[in-house]
This record gives C-alpha cells, sequence and structure tokens, in this order.
C-alpha cells in the first residue's frame, strides 16, 4: 500500500484500484476542534479535486476534496458520532471515505510522504 | 482541504501582548488590524474552562477613549441614546453609537469618571468611531484615544476569587456589582477595574498600562483557576450568551430596536428623543418593526453560519449572522433577522447549509443563562 498526499492536505492510501481518503495531521491541527462531518454515501461519483465532504471546526466549515476520481464505496460510519476521531486520529480511525479509483495515473501528480512534510515545511 | 474563512490583506498591528500569546503556543491570526490570540489549547477546552474556571482574554484592540470638556453630558447624548444624569461616577452602561437613520456605528461601554466620560469601542471600528467623534463633538470637548493602555478581561465563575488576590483598592473588588468599576492597583500598576464582559459570566475588564500587561497577565495566569483564552472561544461564549458582535449582528443596515437593543435606548431619551435616527428609533418602539434578531437552535451537529438564509417553507425570511457548535449545549445555535410573523419563540424554520435544509426551532435568548453579579444577588 502507498500513501500519497494533496496540497490541499489531504491524504490517499491506494492499495490495487481501492483507496481511502482522509485529512492529514497537519490539517486537523490547523482546523482545530471537530465537530461535524459529511462524508458522500456510497455510490457518488467523485472527480479529482472535486468536493467531497465537509469538515467543520467550532470555527469554521471547511471542504474536502476527492485526490483522485472514482467511485465512492463506504463513507466512515464512525465520524457522525465521533466527529472528534478526525483530531485524535486522523491519519488512522479518522479516515473520510473509500473509493474505486477509476484512473490510477492521477495518482502521479500527487506528493509522497517526503515531499508532503517539505511542503508543509514551507507553509 | 479548505477553509473558507475571511482573510484580511493589510499589514497587522502588534498587541502588548504579542510575546506573551506567542510564547503560550497561541495560534495568532489577523483580526481588526492585529494579530490576534485565536487559540491556546483549543476552543473546546477553553470554552469550558471559561464556563467552569476562569479565562483571561487580551482585548487590547479594542478603542479605550476619554471625552474631557465643558459641557460634555449634552454633547455625549447629542450622539448616542444614553441618559448620563443617570449615570453615576463608578457605573457603567451599554450604549450604542448611531448615525442618522438609527443605523448602528458600533457599540460600546461608557463609563463615567470624576471628570470625564471613558468609552471601550470595538477594535475594528475605533478609528471610524474616532473620526465620527471628532466630527460631531464640539470643538470644546477633549478625545483621547488611551493608545497606550492595554485592556483584559477576566472571565468566568472563579475569576473574583482569583482577581481578589492581586487587586488592592480602597474597597474590595467584591464590593463590585455588574456593570460597575473602581480604580485599583495591580502589583503597583493603576487598573481601573469593571465587573462586566462578554461571554455571560461573572467577571471583569481591567485597563491596565501597556508596560504592566505582561506582569498582570503572568500575575493572573499564575492562579490554578486561570487560563489564557483566544479570540474563538470568545466568540462562541459571547455566541451562547446572545450578546450581538459588532460587523455581524449590528451594522449600519440595522436598528438597535430589531436587534433587541431597546435598552439602550434610556427611558428619558425615549420621551425626550435628541439623539441620531430618534425618528426612526422612537416609532419602531412604538409600532414594532418588520424583523427582529432572533435565537435559532439546531438540531444535529452541522452549523449554520453568518449568511445562511431562513425558510420558512419555501419563502426566505431571513439571514442569519451569526452561526456555530455551542458547546455547552451540544449542538450548533444561530442568531438571525427573521420576519416578524415567524420570528416568535417556538417556530419551526429551515435553514439552508450547503444547498441542504436543516431544521432550527426560534428560542429565547440567551441559550445559556447569563450568571452575573448583580447588586442585591449573592454567590
Amino acid at each position: 500500500m502507498t500513501r500519497y498526499f494533496t496540497q490541499d492536505h489531504e491524504w490517499v492510501e491506494v492499495d490495487g484500484d481501492t483507496a481511502t481518503v482522509g485529512i492529514t495531521d497537519y490539517a486537523q491541527g490547523q482546523l482545530g476542534d471537530i465537530v461535524f462531518v459529511e462524508v458522500p454515501a456510497e455510490g457518488t461519483a467523485l472527480a479529482k479535486g472535486g468536493e467531497a465532504a465537509v469538515v467543520e471546526s467550532v470555527k469554521a466549515a471547511s471542504d474536502v476534496y476527492s485526490p483522485v476520481s472514482g467511485t465512492v464505496t463506504e463513507g466512515n460510519p464512525s465520524l457522525e458520532d465521533d466527529p472528534a476521531l478526525v483530531n485524535t486520529a486522523p491519519e488512522g480511525d479518522g479516515w473520510f471515505f473509500k473509493l474505486t479509483i477509476s484512473d490510477v495515473g492521477e495518482l502521479d501528480g500527487l506528493m509522497d510522504e517526503a515531499a508532503y512534510k517539505a511542503f508543509c515545511d514551507t507553509l | 482541504m479548505r477553509v473558507s474563512e475571511d482573510e484580511e490583506q493589510i499589514e497587522p498591528e502588534v498587541l502588548p501582548l504579542d510575546g506573551w500569546h506567542r510564547a503560550r503556543g497561541a495560534r495568532m491570526v489577523p483580526f481588526a488590524g492585529y494579530d490576534m490570540p485565536i487559540q491556546y489549547e483549543g476552543i473546546l477546552a477553553e470554552h469550558e474552562w471559561t464556563r467552569n474556571h476562569a479565562g483571561l482574554f487580551d482585548v487590547s484592540h479594542m478603542g479605550q477613549l476619554l471625552l474631557t470638556g465643558e459641557g460634555l453630558d449634552a454633547a455625549i447624548e447629542a450622539l448616542l441614546p444614553i441618559d448620563l444624569a443617570t449615570l453615576k461616577v463608578g457605573q457603567q452602561r451599554y450604549s450604542l453609537l448611531l448615525d442618522d437613520n438609527g443605523g448602528v456605528l458600533d457599540d460600546l461601554m461608557v463609563q463615567r469618571w470624576p471628570d470625564a466620560i471613558y468609552l471601550v469601542v470595538n477594535g475594528a471600528t475605533k478609528w471610524d468611531d474616532i473620526g465620527h467623534l471628532r466630527e460631531h463633538l464640539p470643538d470644546e470637548i477633549g478625545l483621547n484615544h488611551l493608545d497606550d493602555q492595554a485592556l483584559l478581561a477576566l472571565q468566568g465563575p472563579e475569576a473574583a476569587t482569583a482577581l481578589a488576590r492581586h487587586a488592592v483598592g480602597d474597597h474590595s473588588l467584591d464590593t463590585l456589582t455588574f456593570m460597575q468599576f473602581g480604580s485599583f492597583t495591580i502589583a503597583g500598576h493603576p487598573a481601573t477595574i469593571s465587573r462586566s464582559g462578554y461571554t455571560g459570566e461573572d467577571g471583569f475588564e481591567i485597563s491596565i498600562p501597556a508596560e504592566a500587561a505582561e506582569t498582570v497577565a503572568d500575575l493572573l495566569c499564575a492562579e490554578p483557576q486561570v487560563k489564557p483564552i483566544g479570540l474563538g472561544a470568545r466568540d462562541s461564549l459571547r455566541l451562547e450568551a446572545g450578546l450581538p458582535l459588532y460587523g455581524h449582528d449590528l451594522s449600519p443596515e440595522t436598528s438597535p430596536i430589531e436587534a433587541g437593543l431597546t435598552f439602550g435606548i434610556n427611558k428619558r431619551r425615549r420621551i425626550e428623543g435628541g439623539f441620531p435616527g430618534a425618528d426612526r428609533i422612537l416609532r419602531e418602539i412604538a409600532e414594532g418593526t418588520a424583523r427582529k434578531w432572533v435565537g435559532l437552535a439546531l438540531d444535529g451537529r452541522q452549523a449554520a453560519r453568518e449568511g445562511a438564509e431562513v425558510f420558512a417553507g419555501s419563502n426566505a425570511v431571513g439571514s442569519v449572522t451569526s452561526g456555530g457548535f455551542s458547546p455547552t449545549l451540544g449542538h450548533p445555535v444561530a442568531v438571525a433577522y427573521v420576519d416578524v410573523g415567524h420570528a416568535a419563540e417556538g417556530t419551526a424554520l429551515e435553514i439552508e447549509v450547503r444547498g441542504k435544509p436543516l431544521p432550527a426551532r426560534v428560542v429565547p435568548l440567551p441559550f445559556v443563562q447569563h450568571r452575573y453579579r448583580r447588586k442585591g444577588t449573592t454567590q
């Protein structure tokens, strides 16, 4: 499995043509206390860079974009009752959704972990 | 992920406690022309700490103005709907700076000093306020911007206990009740302390020389009851307390009467008028307004924020001016201007958020009861 990152602070972990998407630890730190997450329903067709989910902290609402195009197979059911999972385990149990990737080639433009870390250091 | 918030473009000014905030791990954001601490450990924790203990807020961005001169009361009454004849030395009162149409230019606190009137105005509006006051006050009235003063707020049920250990005065701190103020010293520095605030809790606002701000902040935060609190929790606390935020809930497009601030038009002034916009405001007091500022409680966890439209069925009947998650209540709340026919308590409405209607109902303000230490009440 390989994990990629976007400049909008999403991560995507790829296993064949299936992927799990969430927001990074850096992103949750910027947002602060998260009180609401809306994840896409199973079957939703997502375009790379298109709005996929909503995450709200006490302070502000933010859009989460899909790092790749594909069809949602599952939204994380735990986030409805426990949105703070995104704060405590952003890159683990606080994942947002899983999808079937329609074009694996779209992964080429994404960053690996080292590149993402270097990117965050410039912010 | 992209955060959708407004960002200011101008280079921010620096607060007297800027380094102090950063040393305590604050995340700084531009607000009202200053770099200000939005949070330290987190908004929810800071909110809850203030409701249960005592939180220290740096509000030095606000404008502290001192007015002096012959004929001062009459000159101020020409601009504010306040009755200064009933404001004695040692008392503070909420008032409104109004334009000629009765629109709100700012909301502010007024203190009667022995030979002066002291105002605290909003940070984002202070330069406009100063310009307005200079333009409209007679030449014999002096206006001194006390920009070498810092302003701290200590808020919460344990604020009095913590502050009493450091505030030295002719009378004990506890002789102050809500909206009274007095002169004290803290660590030898002169401090004007009022029993007031913006959280709905008992608490104090403390004006001190800017050079004493770090000493005083350190002393207070060394008390086990006290932690520094950022702007984020200040906003969620004031929203729960149903207190309007200028520039969001109040503006030149809103009248104080539709905002539920009729108490800010003092009794004598309702009879005599003689303040900007009096015709409209007195008419609205007599006849009512077309819309009202109301509290809305939402189900679920998704918040409705400023600008969201309010619907009764398919009819747009208002818009949200502030909204967010209420940490105390555990659900989102909002305030909105709503057509008066849909403003009654218990009315079921919907707020459109991201194309989705969220059910809401009109509830009384404040959302969370005030716990001020009023005259005649005991702790």
